[in-house]
């Protein structure tokens, strides 16, 4: 959809992920997704009387990573607020939230813009704070049930600056916190299961305006293709009051993917009030700045500056680049592969071709490889030294998937796949089918350079394609010289 | 011996001598429950049998010879302590059929030590009352005249031990609920240092302030129950990662040379001259037994009780939030709506007090009122932290009056909340600022007792407990006991 003539849009995501702790953020139950209702739920996150939240440290190590990531800076006094509400789903009446000292300030991300060209999205913060539970409306007729096996697990609120422009750069932006917090490995960004959700800020404007619009909240979309939609739905609302005259008022609204619409649920006017205040269960955590150093140090080696890296160190191309580094342990794979080969070209094209193409035939993620680095690494370099051929290659590459061998080289030495590289063994071959097509032989002598190509094949053909094919073109042209 | 009023450690050498076994006294102490507990109603539950087979198994132990500290000593506990599998009602009815599934760190503490509880004690819903008629259980009546109040919030605690109805019992203190009502009923009451005792377990009205502690007819009972409560604990962030000290082996040393500050803003117009006479001589016994006495201020003292009157409703408009009938606890029957289950839930649940402060509170947090009103509060609060922070650079221990007045007649103030409220007045700034403050006995006011309040610095209880111990060395105010006829 294209943006009417006239108009502007400003756009500032919520996206809240869940982190991928065992257990909650307050408590020690477990985070399992898709346990019977209400297993995984402890006292502490049923809101029993008298019992205590104790924040589970391994989400300051998941935000800081994020945060480092995105190069923000990390609030090394973080403390915790409530957010008080009444609803079902939410036990203790509050939400335990960090309002004013977000772990992580400020930081940014890149994006591709629809043109090709790279813009800068500005994050203003990012937060923990605790998920709430589910409430399953109309279970029974006219009843609701409440599942608070969600309650309690542990959220990165991520929000952005209204710096996004459109429908596409919003899902670009999503797309990259997606890659950034699974690359991370500290959320499964399962949108299925609900480990990302957007909340997305819209507001628009006459294009010579200055200041935002009247904006309103889209809340609780669960895919990008929702978020997408919503924002084109909202825009157009929106401009469509503006045009006939009219005026927008803040509001909270839901998109309903089914009519195409979104739906004010409260204005401004009937907002709630949270009345924040200072957790008074949990006292200020100071993450020391050595915490911080050890996170810094230990980062793995971020999408971009992996691409960077696969095009500058090792000249691959830029689509091989990006693809070979959005997924961290496939970049880690291809960089074994890189490391037993040496050679990053030949590695490149194994990996995202006929790896890839296994994995994904067979449903399997890197992780659950069969092939080792390693043992592609010395396929790899057998093909390098002349040992095999590429299309001996493939038959060792099958070997090593279905596991009838570990080692390419005892693989090729048992089968005797050598190539056949001794010109002696091949000489007699080359010089029988110079005599039995004299034709083909006169023509490629005279300049039809295709021929060369017809003899080749008659002598891989012969060899069972263990012939080295470079060798077996020179010695016909050798031979059609000689004569 | 006299059980009634033994105090723990004539208990422990009693029971370990074989005089006495633990079923007998646990025997002793319930039947003289079911005998005086009707006119006091100190207790909202008993739980004898519970109580009868861990005597049982306490006098296993003293016949093997392994008895731990607290083997066989019957105690109470505030019923705003969770025990596993018991009902635990803090006083409301919004909880009155919960069952807990889990046992407060410091009560299962004070089981692994040996302690017996025989039931839980009647108190302020929620904690929220200086007087005990706050209670939907009724209210409590002090022992030493049934006409009277036996303090609050922690009235059932100081009721029972003061009428011998138990050995010892446990109480909570978020403004001087220990303190107050150890004052009223002529006990030993020790508030300690925010996070010494874990708060896990125990039902919170306002999470920064409230604190557990022991309730003892003597400053050396208090000291014995303290160490089998205190601790940290890792289920609640804000307990204090302190090792405990030997507490009742420490207080015999002499107290020559403690500067004890007497605190100006303490003796105010509001304070009852009867009771400030016996505070002074209570302060003339100190100078006797060696201590100096320092005229100091603690200026923001003033202000303590309005601060409290907002951080306290603040946080409890939280944290009885979850009190919404969708879970556990009262829920209305036949709710229309979701609207109107959280209406009638909680407005049957809760009392009067309770539903005051939830909305004095949430008004306090309200958008708009915020810094008026909570941060404000909380800067007052930081000045109060202060005052005494520099206090104690000059003295070891500060003492004062704990309340303006001895135990005054049931429904006296019940209409009167202002007036309620100032009854916290000399308890209220040790709350803010966290430290530890005790009362023990005086001199009585018109035959009613009257109770010194001590404070001291920050993890000090073991300066305030001797100070008490030698205090109670030299005179007999802690022995007094009500009449027994009542």
């Amino acid at each position: 959809m294209s943006i009417p003539a006239g108009w502007q849009i400003d756009i500032g995501l919520e996206i809240h992920a869940q982190l991928n702790t065992r257990s909650k953020i307050f408590s020690g139950a477990s985070t399992l997704f898709g346990q019977s209702p209400n297993s995984q739920a402890c006292a502490i996150d049923l809101g029993m009387p008298g019992v205590l939240p104790s924040v589970n440290a391994e989400v300051f190590k998941k935000a800081v990573e994020f945060g480092l990531s995105i190069g923000a800076k990390i609030n090394q006094e973080s403390r915790f607020d409530r957010k008080n509400y009444f609803y079902p789903d939410l036990p203790k009446g509050y939400q335990i939230t960090q309002m004013d000292h977000p772990i992580v300030l400020g930081g940014e991300l890149n994006i591709l813009t629809s043109d090709g060209t790279a813009k800068i999205i500005r994050v203003t913060r990012a937060h923990l704070e605790e998920d709430a539970g589910k409430s399953i409306h109309d279970f029974k007729p006219g009843l609701t049930g409440i599942d608070l096996n969600r309650a309690g697990t542990p959220l990165l609120e991520i929000v952005s600056e209204p710096d996004i422009k459109n429908a596409e750069e919003a899902v670009a932006y999503a797309k990259a916190i997606h890659q950034l917090l699974t690359y991370l490995e500290i959320c499964d960004g399962n949108m299925a299961e609900g480990s990302l959700r957007f909340d997305a800020n819209i507001s628009v404007r006459r294009q010579d305006a200055e200041k935002l619009g009247t904006r309103s909240e889209i809340k609780n979309l669960n895919s990008f293709r929702f978020l997408e939609q919503a924002i084109h739905f909202e825009t157009e609302r929106q401009i469509s009051v503006l045009e006939a005259g009219g005026t927008l008022v803040q509001d909270t609204r839901l998109f309903d993917p089914d009519r195409h619409e979104t739906r004010s649920m409260r204005s401004k006017e009937t907002a709630t009030d949270y009345r924040y205040f200072p957790e008074p269960d949990l006292l200020p955590v100071m993450l020391t700045t050595e915490f911080i150093e050890e996170i810094q140090s230990s980062l793995p080696e971020l999408p971009s500056k992996r691409a960077q890296r696969y095009q500058t160190a090792h000249e691959l191309s830029t689509s091989d680049a990006a693809l070979l580094s959005q997924d961290r342990r496939l970049g880690d794979y291809f960089d074994a592969v890189l490391t037993f080969s040496g050679n990053a070209k030949s590695a490149a094209n194994w990996v995202r071709g006929d790896l890839l193409s296994k994995l994904k035939e067979h449903e399997l993620s890197i992780t659950a490889c069969p092939i080792s680095p390693k043992h592609l690494g010395e396929m790899i370099q057998l093909i390098d030294q002349g040992v095999i051929s590429g299309k001996i290659a493939k038959e060792v590459f099958g070997a090593l998937w279905s596991k009838q061998t570990e080692s390419a080289g005892d693989y090729v030495r048992q089968n005797q796949l050598e190539q056949v590289s001794d010109a002696s063994a091949i000489e007699p071959l080359v010089d029988a089918l110079i005599t039995e097509n004299p034709k083909q032989a006169a023509d490629l002598r005279a300049g039809k350079d295709k021929l060369l190509g017809f003899f080749v094949g008659k002598v891989m053909q012969a060899t069972g394609g263990k012939a080295n094919p470079q060798q077996v073109n020179d010695l016909i042209r050798q031979k059609l010289s000689e004569v | 011996m006299n059980l009634n009023f033994a105090t723990l450690t004539d208990l422990q050498k009693a029971l370990r001598n074989r005089d006495v076994s633990a079923t007998e006294l646990t025997q002793h102490y319930l039947t003289r429950i079911d005998a005086l507990d009707p006119a006091l109603n100190s207790f909202i539950s008993i739980q004898a049998e519970a109580a009868l087979g861990a005597a049982r198994r306490a006098d296993e132990r003293l016949a093997r010879g392994d008895a731990r500290p607290l083997t066989g000593i019957p105690i109470a506990q505030k019923d705003i302590f969770c025990l596993q599998g018991q009902r635990t009602t803090a006083g409301s009815k919004m909880l009155g059929n919960f069952i807990a599934p889990y046992t407060a760190t410091c009560s299962e503490k004070l089981a692994d030590a040996g302690a017996i509880t025989l039931g839980k004690t009647n108190m302020d819903e929620f904690a929220m009352g200086s007087s005990n008629e706050n209670s939907y259980f009724g209210a409590v009546h002090n022992p030493w005249d049934p006409k009277l109040i036996p303090g609050g919030s922690s009235g059932g605690s100081a009721a029972a031990v003061a009428a011998g109805l138990c050995a010892a019992s446990t109480g909570t203190d978020t403004g001087g609920s220990i303190r107050q009502p150890a004052a009223m009923c002529g006990l030993t009451g020790l508030k300690p240092t925010y996070g010494r005792i874990s708060r896990w377990g125990m039902i919170a009205f306002a999470s920064s302030l409230d604190q557990a502690g022991p309730m003892t007819r003597t400053a050396q009972d208090a000291a014995i129950l303290l160490e089998h409560m205190a601790g940290h604990d890792p289920r609640d962030s804000t307990s204090l990662n302190e090792p405990v000290p030997n507490f009742s082996e420490d207080i015999g040393k002499n107290i020559k040379g403690l500067r004890i500050g007497v605190c100006r803003e303490f003796f105010t117009e509001g304070l009852d001259p009867a009771v400030e006479r016996s505070i002074r001589e209570a302060l003339a016994v100190y100078e006797s037994l060696g201590a100096t006495l320092v005229d100091i201020s603690l200026p923001h003292t003033p202000y303590s009780v309005s601060a409290y009157y907002v951080i306290a409703p603040a946080e409890c408009s939280a944290n009885l939030a979850r009190l919404d009938g969708i879970r556990y606890g009262h829920r209305c029957l036949d709710p229309e709506n979701l609207q109107d289950l959280y209406q009638r839930s909680r407005g049957e649940g809760f009392g009067e007090e309770v539903k005051k402060r939830i909305l004095v509170g949430t008004f306090a947090l309200s958008a708009g009122y915020f810094d008026a009103f909570y941060n404000r509060a909380q800067k007052i609060r930081r000045l109060i932290k202060e005052d005494f922070v520099k206090a104690f650079e000059q003295v070891d221990v500060i003492a004062g009056p704990t309340a303006p007045t001895p135990a005054f007649p049931l429904g006296e103030k019940a209409s009167n909340p202002v007036e309620m409220y100032l009854q916290d007045i000399f308890t209220i700034s040790a709350s803010l600022a966290g430290v530890p403050a005790m009362s023990i006995p005086v001199e009585f006011a018109n035959g009613l007792p009257v109770g010194l309040q001590l404070i001291g610095n920050y993890l000090q209880e073991g300066s305030l407990l001797q100070a008490a111990h030698q205090f109670q060395q030299e005179t007999h105010w802690h022995t007094l006991t009500p009449p027994e006829a009542l």
